[in-house]
């Protein structure tokens, strides 16, 4: 079967195929195939072929945008009008939310085509998906493994070829790490690139969408899409978007990429570290320049990373309260026992320990000591990012320190689960864009290589990767049993 | 830093999170390895740095102050879990 983005437009528009045809064959593989991986919270069939019904029709009289008839699923935490949308949580079980994300909005305006919403750690809250009301996601790869997170339902669904492409969000990993344990592309993009209008909140000033699909040409054009302005965001860039796809095959003729000596350092698992080495002398020969850098604040990402993203997060979750909207004890005997026991009932255990961190971290006494502090070292964290980019124009390491692991390897121990997220969060921190691409597999299982760009440098990225996947097949490998 | 059962009690009754009491000791223990590695924080002085609040030191954007949004109240309250007359309701609050 056709497996790219860029492949199914071209049939689309020669007429070679319909997208009821294909959104068909893609919703008779979810069938197939969801049961075991569990990458779908729900799938909206009706919805799906009425779209594609409307994009045959729109390509029928000549009039096709950038996406019309693709076949796509959308992490469930994208606000989707008339839909359930559940963040994977109990307390938005019942939840059809009363409008479009700005991101699904995109979709819709340039013609795509919706299978559904995919699965993921509960309010995006974890690196392994088993955070989910709704059980864990399986690695297509080895349905004994996960398929990282928090957007795994995502990473799994194009992995196995049930979506083309995918929506995700990334606050310190929630892209990359997925797509790096499932051998597909991904990319978050700066801060700022895509609306977070109707993304529901979890680090707002973390918060990213971006895309997953199996290559970078992929990711481009569906970047496109979900990039651009929106007043209704805040902190929305008004900053032009450039066109992604024509940055793509410059070449990286002279391109300077850094190499963090903390990247490399002790941590990162050999066979990856071996897999990583040859994607560099592979980017080598195609003509880059390799540096050595430092980036000395890195080992205080992750303590910055989980103040900031819990104080957030028990702001951003004080919404969910029983009184307007998702799951509300039975009974209360008053207002605060209606609030206690509805949001007891409706967040897990893991979304629990987060809000309680970060309503300590930021309580009387102790916002200096933790949430201002935190703040102090994100800057030097970033300033470690400004420093490099005068010397280079793309970093390059691991994506993750190991590949996936068994589904409940880490389930008792929060801190070993949070480590997973070494070489992603600090972007996050620094409003830094960075995608993860395949580059090889260890025991098996698929190794992802991080670049990280300059500020809305999403085009060198995306170049760059491109470049890879043309001398490189990595990201064209499909899991035995969903090929 | 390690929070004591009591702490782990207050701590979720500022959150208005109910937890069950035979789970208190396990969020204290959970809460009290996060604090730990949190506390790696400590072995960097940063003082006199500028916090950093927005990765890009954006300031907030103003707007007109011009209506936007059309009344969706029906809309809004269908997915209310209980409401009376356009209200939301809620028990008692006054006596």
């Amino acid at each position: 079967m056709a497996n790219g983005v860029a492949e199914i437009r071209r049939g689309l528009k020669a007429g070679k195929f319909s997208s009821v045809e294909i959104t068909q064959d893609y919703l008779a593989r979810i069938a197939l195939h969801n049961p075991a991986l569990n990458c779908f919270i729900s799938v909206t069939d009706e919805i799906a072929l009425a779209q594609a019904r409307q994009a045959d029709a729109a390509l029928a009289r000549g009039e096709s945008a950038a996406l019309t008839g693709v076949p796509l699923a959308h992490k469930d935490l994208f606000c989707t009008d008339g839909v359930k949308t559940s963040c994977a949580s109990r307390i938005l079980d019942n939840f059809i939310a009363p409008y479009d994300a700005t991101v699904i909005e995109n979709f819709k305006r340039d013609g795509a085509v919706m299978l559904g919403k995919t699965n993921m750690d509960e309010f995006a809250m974890g690196s392994s998906n088993e955070n989910s009301y709704y059980g864990c996601v399986a690695n297509p790869w080895n349905t004994e493994y996960v398929p990282g997170g928090s957007s795994g339902g995502s990473a799994a669904a194009v992995a196995a070829g049930l979506a083309l492409g995918a929506s995700g969000t990334d606050t310190g990993g929630s892209i990359r790490q997925p797509a790096a344990l499932c051998g597909i592309t991904g990319i978050k993009p700066t801060y700022g690139r895509v609306s977070r209008y109707g993304m529901i909140a979890f680090g707002s000033s973390l918060d990213q969408g971006g895309p997953f699909a199996r290559s970078a040409e992929d990711c481009a054009l569906l970047l496109q899409t979900m990039s651009g302005f929106d007043p209704r965001d805040s902190t929305s860039a008004e900053q032009a978007v450039p066109d992604y796809g024509a940055a793509l095959g410059q070449g990286i003729e002279g391109l300077k990429i850094g190499l963090p000596q903390e990247y490399f350092a002790d941590g990162l698992d050999a066979g990856i570290g071996a897999v990583i080495e040859n994607a560099i002398e592979e980017l080598q020969k195609l003509g880059a320049v390799i540096v050595d850098i430092s980036l000395p604040n890195t080992g205080l990402s992750i303590p910055t990373y989980y103040v900031v993203a819990m104080a957030e997060c028990s702001s951003n979750l004080s919404r969910f309260d029983g009184v307007r909207f998702g799951h509300r004890c039975d009974n209360p005997t008053d207002l605060e026992d209606l609030y206690k026991r509805s949001r007891g009932e409706g967040f897990g255990a893991e979304v629990k320990r987060r809000i309680m961190i970060g309503s300590y971290a930021l309580s009387k006494g102790y916002y200096d000591a933790y949430y201002l502090k935190a703040q102090q070292l994100r800057r030097l964290i970033k300033q470690d990012f400004q420093q490099a980019f005068d010397s280079v124009d793309l970093i390059l390491g691991p994506t993750t320190p190991e590949t996936a692991f068994k589904i409940g390897a880490k389930t008792d121990d929060p801190v070993s689960m949070y480590l997973q997220d070494i070489y992603t969060i600090s972007l996050n921190l620094a409003g830094l864009p960075g995608m993860s691409l395949p580059v090889g597999f260890c025991d098996g299982l698929p190794v992802g290589m991080q670049l990280i760009g300059n500020y809305f440098n999403e085009s060198g990225l995306l170049n760059a990767a491109h470049c890879y996947q043309q001398v490189s097949d990595w990201h064209q490998q499909i899991p035995e049993a969903f090929r | 830093m390690s929070l004591k059962t009591d702490d782990v009690r207050n701590i979720a009754h500022l959150a208005r999170l109910h937890i069950d009491e035979a789970d208190v000791d396990k969020y204290a223990a959970d809460l009290s390895s996060i604090l730990d590695l949190v506390d790696q924080m400590n072995q960097v002085d940063s003082q006199g740095v500028t916090p950093l609040a927005n990765p890009l030191d954006a300031t907030q954007r103003l707007r007109a102050d011009e209506v936007t949004e059309s009344d969706q109240r029906d809309k809004f309250q269908g997915i209310a879990p209980d409401v009376e007359q356009g209200f939301y309701r809620v028990p008692k609050v006054i006596e």
